[in-house]
């Protein structure tokens, strides 16, 4: 098919070659999703029916260029294996591979440290995709823009808050041209309320010299790897990575394409954003994986996905009911609920704003309002598990109760009993737990 | 026969209720305060009621002349222009009180019993001296005035106890007395309290004697007791076999102790009781849970809702899926939302509840 298309301004004459690539972290990252992830990878966590990777997949695969994906991570090889099998037979024609880092290398460390794979066949460019972000992925949009200023990088970008903006790496763009003048990651002090979205295309010819010349500096200088800032985030494993030598004797360490990247590409290179102003957020925290459901399912409604529950009486729509799950007629379900597998939803039950995933069961006349029920587990007849509403543009999952900061989305983890009429609010509760009084604003160890 | 019912001022302790209908009138086990103490009253011979209050809604006025007419009796407002206390109201109703030489009763409007009047009278005329106090027994009996009787006699009463450090008993006034005209004699017309004053005065002299309660006794001035209250009144009814009870036979029943108006509407798989008494043309949707609550008349609850120590004001509608706890109390024509959650809410008449409220709160 690509010998058909047009031919472009490829680097080499030819139509481009164009790959993808999806970070999907590691076991030792992801701490914020507990206790969901204490069960089951984060990346494959189902929000609006499907893993939040294949929503990366998926758009991935809309661009009819791209042949070939990778996923990048530290997760064992086996955890992708079912995914990539489903890829594999539902998209033939793209080819899907799982790199697995053994030790974690930093986002734009792990690109380098596979870069034979990736520039095996010499695409011209490729996707990075961070799977823990929820978004519309404009990758079509990406390319254009990338082709019409003859980039080197382009970076997605969306406008928050003010206020919320230093949490997240920030764009100064020009306006006019759209070019990326200056980036820095969290800033202490406000920068831009354009900030990064985690979604970028580069061509493979910027942006693995920048890698290494990052790589080269760090050496030179291998004391200065702090950045105070970002501390928080990544802690967990910055030290341990840093300075260690490689089997081929190559330096070795983390090199983040956030911290370490970016601000080169944006003081020399041809790097531009695309300001999407469709939805976007990460998927951090557990509770996130319900205003991410939402969102996801909003854009399936809007696409008029026939996956989705047709709306009633009893269904407000979005909704998706997997086609093994059993939901009773009377049972009023939305909107943005999505039931897995084999779950079981009892006559006059109440769901809304909820993930009800597989196998689990929530009994006649009970009430889940904001709030993920995990696998196997059981809400009694008339119990109510609750979490409070927060805006789909709020970019936070928890509120302040009584001056203490709770969790906003009710998490159930794996195997839990909520007893009848017991009521669970603003709670987060751990795998095999057993419920039966009333509690709030609590984590249930 | 005579007697006194001290109905004092707005009630303001049983508001939201009390905003719409004075405090006698508001409906105990489906039937307003005041007639449980009136036909109590009628069967023990009583003829003459006189009403101690310091204001009088024209509501009132209607409703009584009603009650005259149902059980034989002549009600006479007693109108304090300022408040005179427990027993300055005594001293205004001289004229009746003290027509002939037989002794009147005299009870507060809040406490609900098995009003043992026809006994009491018996006692009272038994022992022959002035006055007579009814008195209950108190698990806490430092919470209280105790009563303390003569070493040697069981009924004549030594003493007052206010609040016991330690225990000297746990017989309480229970706010029911019979005492003889002569009584009024020793009470000035001001406000002057009956408990501080006129019974020690009384003691003193050794005329005044107490006389046990059988069975259950409350104070439902305020909503919390005016549950409590509920449940010892349902309690006592089943032990009673009162036909007033719905039947535990009914599918929906659940742990007895469940008075239903025939007019009130029960949807299909509901779970009612224990604890719960359901007004006239109550609606109830289906798949509902009630506990220990009291829906007044006209109310709704909508389907799959889950109401549980909970007063629901006339003519209020609480929502789908919502659930009510802890001493919530809905005033005249209160919607709640769906899938609202009220955790002891007050809320006064004509509102309507959007959004959760979390914690006890008057709603204004």
């Amino acid at each position: 098919m690509a010998s058909l298309q047009v031919p472009m301004r490829g680097a080499r004459g030819g139509a481009p070659v164009t790959k993808a690539v999806i970070l999907v972290g590691g076991p030792s990252r992801g701490t914020r999703f507990r206790p969901l992830s204490l069960d089951l990878p984060k990346p494959l966590f189902e929000v609006a029916g499907h893993p939040i990777i294949s929503h990366c997949f998926a758009a991935i695969t809309k661009v009819p260029e791209i042949r070939e994906v990778f996923i990048v991570g530290y997760y064992d090889e086996a955890v992708f294996r079912d995914f990539i099998k489903d890829c594999a037979r539902t998209h033939p024609q793209i080819s899907i591979k799982y790199l697995r880092e053994y030790q974690a290398l930093g986002t734009a460390g792990g690109l380098y440290h596979f870069r034979d794979a990736i520039l095996k066949g010499r695409p011209d460019r490729f996707f990075v995709l961070n799977a823990d972000v929820c978004c519309s992925f404009p990758l079509e949009q990406m390319l254009r823009l990338f082709e019409e200023k003859d980039a080197e990088a382009i970076i997605l970008g969306t406008r928050v808050p003010n206020d919320a903006a230093t949490n997240f790496g920030c764009i100064v763009s020009d306006a006019h041209s759209k070019r990326v003048l200056h980036y820095v990651e969290k800033p202490e002090s406000h920068i831009s309320n354009l900030i990064n979205c985690g979604v970028y295309l580069f061509s493979t010819e910027a942006i693995f010299p920048s890698i290494k010349s990052a790589m080269k500096r760090r050496a030179d200088r291998p004391r200065l790897v702090s950045y105070p800032s970002s501390d928080a985030l990544d802690s967990a494993y910055l030290p341990r990575g840093s300075a260690e030598d490689d089997e081929d004797g190559e330096k070795t360490e983390v090199i983040r394409l956030e911290q370490d990247i970016l601000s080169d590409l944006a003081d020399s290179r041809q790097f531009y954003v695309l300001e999407t102003k469709d939805f976007w957020r990460q998927i951090k925290t557990a509770g996130s994986a319900v205003p991410a459901n939402a969102l996801y399912l909003m854009k399936a409604f809007q696409a008029q996905s026939e996956e989705l529950a047709k709306p009633s009486a009893t269904i407000l729509p979005p909704v998706f009911i997997h086609p093994t799950a059993q939901v009773d007629p009377t049972a009023k379900l939305g909107p943005n609920v999505s039931v897995g597998p084999r779950a079981v939803i009892g006559a006059g039950a109440r769901v809304k704003e909820a993930i009800v995933l597989e196998d689990a069961e929530i009994k006649h006349d009970a009430c889940v309002l904001y709030a993920i029920v995990g696998w196997s587990s059981r809400v009694g007849a008339w119990a109510r598990v609750e979490g409070t509403p927060t805006p789909v543009r709020e970019l936070s999952t928890s509120v302040v109760k009584n001056g203490v900061k709770v969790q906003s989305i009710t998490i159930l983890g794996k195997e839990c009993v909520v007893a009848d009429e017991v009521r669970v609010q603003n709670c987060v509760c751990l795998p095999f737990k057993e419920l039966k009084r009333d509690v709030q604003n609590e984590i249930i160890m | 026969m005579k007697a006194l019912i001290l109905v004092g001022g707005f009630g303001t302790r049983l508001r939201p209720l009390t905003l719409t209908l004075p405090k006698p009138l508001v409906e105990f086990g489906n039937r307003p305060m005041i007639v449980h103490q009136i036909e109590a009253l009628a069967a023990a011979g009583v003829t003459d009621i006189v009403l101690a209050v310091n204001y009088r809604p024209e509501v009132m006025t209607e409703a009584l002349k009603s009650y005259e007419k149902q059980y034989g009796v002549n009600i006479e407002f007693s109108v304090e222009t300022e408040p005179l206390g427990t027993a300055g109201p005594l001293k205004l109703a001289e004229k009746i009180l003290g027509k002939d030489d037989a002794p009147f009763f005299v009870l507060n409007s809040d406490v609900i019993c098995e009003y043992p009047f026809k006994q009491l009278a018996d006692f009272h005329k038994a022992h022959g001296q002035e006055g007579t106090i009814v008195v209950t027994k108190v698990e806490e009996p430092s919470k209280y005035g105790v009563i303390v009787h003569k070493p040697d006699h069981p009924s004549r009463i030594d003493r007052f106890v206010e609040k016991p450090v330690e225990f000297v008993g746990n017989r309480i006034n229970a706010g029911i007395y019979i005492l003889n005209p002569s009584v009024l004699k020793r009470i000035d017309l001001r406000p002057t309290s009956i408990e501080q004053e006129t019974f020690p005065a009384i003691v003193k002299d050794g005329q005044l004697h107490s006389f046990d309660l059988e069975g259950f006794w409350m104070d439902v001035g305020q909503p919390k007791d005016f549950l409590s209250g509920t449940c010892l009144y349902l309690s006592s009814l089943t032990k009673q076999g009162s036909d007033q009870l719905t039947p535990a036979s009914e599918p929906y029943v659940f742990g007895g102790n469940v008075m239903i108006d025939p007019s009130a509407k029960i949807g299909k798989n509901c779970k009612i009781g224990p604890n719960v008494v359901i007004g006239p043309n109550v609606e109830i949707g289906e798949g509902v849970r009630l506990q220990r609550s009291v829906l007044l008349k006209g109310s709704k609850i909508k389907e799959h809702a889950w109401v549980k120590s909970t007063i629901v004001g006339w003519n209020s509608t609480v929502g789908r899926w919502a659930r009510m706890e802890n001493v919530s109390v809905l005033g005249d024509d209160v919607t709640v939302g769906d899938e609202i959650y009220c955790n002891g809410a007050s809320v006064l008449p004509h509102k309507s509840i959007k959004a959760n409220i979390d914690t006890p709160a008057i709603i204004m």
